[in-house]
């Protein structure tokens, strides 16, 4: 019966606290607080950021930006999805995929994705497919890996015994690796979305020519400086729908994964 | 329960013959003998229970009948032919379950079937059947997570038997559970066994299990395993729990317990 009150005082703390955080940030930026290190002498308060949202909100640009967007991290997270499920289970599956497609993976591996987008600007004739191609590199690896390690962890006595009933490769394959994989490939899928959404607003702010990370670039060097923050937070909710997106997929593909406990 | 999910496909087979078998164990230069020169046979039909104290390598032997593991030397056979690799002809039951965790118990049973193409509704329909023939009407919508370890296992005999195996290999299967469930599993394995008589061999460390359950005992010696006492059991069918106070019983408790405290240490 305390529970229901309790719940309301947290929930009531837990407003206050992002109250009191927009009040400080409203408060600094009105009084053009200067701290020596830190300035917020060209930072918009909240009041205005909201407003700058709004005139986003109605104006035609916000679709084109998250237009472009979110059709490079379709195009560049989907094609590193797609290679990276199958390289991950041909290499955790066939010892001689793994010694044919892991080494050059692993020495790939440690360049951050961002590192990729000089040469991709030059590797490519467009600059569309140069941002695609940094999007892809930036979710490949943790997908190709989470996959890998999935993939060798299944259970070696659910795949003898899919064997001793009758089951071959390919239907072992379907039937136990990919779904007993699965759970860490979703991972994979998450963490490289993570990266995914990273690499494109960099490349779009330096190469970039619609785009939420565009967007938020020119913000600034126009000037516009609540705009910047509007750009970010339209980043930060992007990255919050599309991990949410994922983790609502891994919840229905794998409604075994959590069961609620039964009897 | 109508209607016998074995009927029609009942083959009076499953001849077991093991001859003169070695099987070696471990890597190269660490490879120990397990088996050595093992010899036995299981007569169609027949319950026979492999017993003897733990590293005896008598779950060595139930692989090699399973076709998971390779023989040194020797031949095994079923009804004549010899094992080569796993087959749905030999079901085999572990002493932990390998249910598939994302298929619903219905799923898990008829995923032998599956594999055979049979229809779906058909292969539905038969995995029902095993259910009910197993005491789990009412579960198939379930996740083997959501069942406990008695009801996993029967899940398990029934995803076994669904193919017909000419031989039904159990690996201690009831030694992961608690004594209760244990004596209602052993039950409910005679009452299986008895409407689809199956050649079973079951493997157990438990002295009172094998007398319970087997028509014939083979007693195994310590590392590398050897046949030191084959004993076919005189109690009647059905039997009941009170069977394991019978003085008959207790008799040849004590002569197992001899057997196997003689090569101890």
């Amino acid at each position: 019966m305390a529970t229901r009150p309790r719940q309301a005082v947290r929930w009531a703390i837990r407003a206050a606290s992002i109250g009191a955080c927009l009040g400080l940030w409203q408060f600094a930026a009105t009084a053009h607080l200067n701290l020596g290190a830190v300035t917020f002498r060209n930072v918009p308060p909240p009041t205005e950021v909201a407003e700058a949202a709004m005139v986003l909100l109605r104006s035609p640009k916000l679709m084109a930006h998250l237009g472009s967007s979110l059709a490079r991290v379709f195009a560049g997270y989907g094609a590193a999805a797609l290679l990276g499920i199958a390289l991950g289970i041909a290499i955790g599956r066939s010892r001689a995929a793994s010694d044919l497609l892991l080494p050059p993976l692993e020495l790939l591996r440690p360049i951050p994705a961002v590192a990729w987008i000089p040469l991709s600007i030059l590797i490519f004739t467009s600059s569309e497919m140069s941002m695609i191609f940094i999007t892809f590199i930036g979710a490949l690896f943790p997908i190709i890996l989470n996959t890998v390690h999935g993939v060798a962890n299944v259970d070696q006595r659910l795949i003898a015994s899919a064997r001793s009933l009758g089951g071959n490769r390919l239907a072992i394959l379907q039937e136990i690796v990919l779904p007993g994989a699965a759970p860490a490939i979703v991972t994979g899928l998450a963490i490289g979305m993570g990266t995914s959404w990273f690499c494109l607003v960099t490349a779009e702010m330096i190469s970039g020519q619609f785009g939420i990370g565009y967007y938020t670039w020119e913000a600034y060097t126009l000037q516009n400086y609540a705009d910047i923050v509007v750009g970010m937070l339209v980043i930060g909710l992007m990255g919050m729908g599309s991990s949410w997106a994922l983790t609502s997929l891994g919840r229905v593909l794998m409604p075994w994964h959590r069961p609620s406990a039964a009897r | 329960m109508s209607g016998d999910p074995a009927d029609g496909h009942r083959r009076p087979s499953g001849h077991v013959k093991v001859s003169r078998v070695s099987i070696m164990l471990g890597e190269s230069d660490k490879a120990f003998q397990a088996v050595d020169d093992l010899s036995f046979e299981v007569a169609p039909g027949e319950l026979l229970c492999l017993l003897g104290p733990s590293g005896c390598g008598k779950s060595t032997v139930l692989g090699a009948l399973a076709g998971h593991l390779e023989i040194a030397t020797g031949a095994i056979t079923l009804d004549g032919e010899p094992v080569a690799g796993p087959s749905p002809d030999r079901g085999l039951v572990f002493q932990q379950h390998t249910l598939f965790p994302w298929k619903k118990v219905r799923h898990n049973v008829a995923f032998g079937p599956k594999m055979r193409r049979v229809a779906r509704r058909e292969r539905l329909k038969a995995a029902a059947d095993l259910l009910a023939l197993v005491g789990l009407a009412g579960f198939e919508d379930f996740y083997p997570a959501q069942l406990s370890g008695g009801m996993q296992q029967r899940v398990e005999i029934a995803r076994v038997l669904i193919n017909h195996p000419r031989v039904l290999l159990m690996d201690e299967p009831f030694s992961a559970l608690d004594a209760l469930t244990r004596a209602r599993m052993q039950q409910v394995l005679l009452d299986i066994w008895t409407r689809i008589p199956t050649t079973t061999v079951f493997v157990t460390h438990d002295i009172d299990e094998a007398l319970f359950l087997a028509d014939r005992i083979i007693v195994m010696s310590h590392r590398p395993g050897r046949v030191i006492d084959d004993i076919r059991l005189p109690f009647a069918r059905p039997r009941h729990a009170d069977l394991v106070t019978e003085p008959d019983f207790v008799r040849l408790k004590r002569h197992v317990m001899g057997l196997l405290r003689h090569r101890d240490t």
